[in-house]
């Protein structure tokens, strides 16, 4: 059979790539999503995703048991973004966005109540933005304030695993969460403006 | 216990768990008897989870599962080459 033809000491190393190759597909969404959310483009976010298989599955002996194969894939997405869509620019994006005072949307709650009186028993206030605004709005920030709220928010990774997975200290990772959920709620908040979602006498 | 300032400095690590159980107390004991910060609180606690929520409900593209399978079926002897490259 197929067997046969693998010498024993392959067939140890093949049923290990096997298992692994097994667990890392569960992730694949997860990766897709992702990808998506950082190349903004879903050929793009596919090659990603491959490429982060296959570099996982060839450095799969340098995983070590134990350690969190979803944490340790992610790193691996993410540097190859980093370098593959990085590598195009000169230096790495660090642009600003300016100033976002603190509690952005939470201060003009009061201004959608309106508009939220009119949403269906189910829904939740923060459904007056729709999928497309959300991920628009994340979309919109820049790289370097970008992936961190990805990581954080979508993915639900500790701020230390963030800052190993984009090489910065976790006081960075704090610093740049804080003004990438602001820049977004900003951004999500223009969108309910432009709808006319916003109460005028507010 | 944390004043109103304190609380919504923190607030944002306190969402994300990763405040010390000390620290947490602190934040926790405040919002308790916080109405106000409560309130804020649970903005945020639900712009996080809509946020989550809204954003990974991506459909997998037809054929991607498929094609990771095939490579790193490919890739078996971890040589590093594939059939049709990394880039397809």
């Amino acid at each position: 059979m197929s067997v046969r033809r693998q010498p024993p000491v392959r067939f140890d190393r093949v049923a290990d790539r096997s298992t692994f190759a097994e667990q890392a597909m569960e992730y694949a969404p997860q990766l897709y999503s992702t990808a998506l959310r950082m190349t903004r483009n879903r050929a793009d976010a596919e090659d990603l995703v491959q490429e982060t298989m296959l570099r996982g599955f060839r450095s799969f002996e340098t995983f070590s048991e134990g350690t969190n194969l979803r944490a340790w894939l992610f790193r691996i997405l993410t540097n190859a973004y980093i370098n593959r869509y990085r590598a195009k620019q000169r230096r790495p994006v660090e642009t600003d966005m300016g100033e976002v005072e603190d509690l952005y949307l939470y201060r003009r709650v009061g201004g959608l109540e309106a508009a939220a009186a009119s949403l269906s028993a189910e829904d939740q206030f923060l459904d007056l933005f729709t999928d497309d605004e959300v991920k628009a709005a994340l979309e919109d920030l820049p790289d370097n304030f970008r992936l961190p709220v990805i990581l954080a928010d979508v993915e639900g990774f500790a701020y230390k695993e963030i800052a190993e997975m984009l090489d910065i200290p976790v006081g960075t990772v704090m610093s740049r969460l804080h003004r990438g959920r602001k820049a977004m709620q900003r951004a999500l908040y223009s969108f309910a403006e432009e709808r006319g979602l916003v109460n005028q006498a507010d | 216990m944390a004043n109103c300032n304190e609380t919504l400095k923190e607030l944002e690590p306190y969402l994300d768990g990763e405040l010390s159980a000390e620290a947490r107390e602190h934040i926790h004991g405040h919002l308790d008897g916080c109405a106000d910060c409560q309130q804020a609180y649970e903005f945020h606690f639900e712009l996080k989870e809509a946020i989550r929520r809204k954003v990974s409900n991506d459909e997998l593209p037809d054929g991607l599962l498929q094609r990771l399978e095939f490579c790193l079926r490919e890739d078996f002897d971890g040589d590093g080459t594939v059939a049709g490259g990394v880039n397809g």
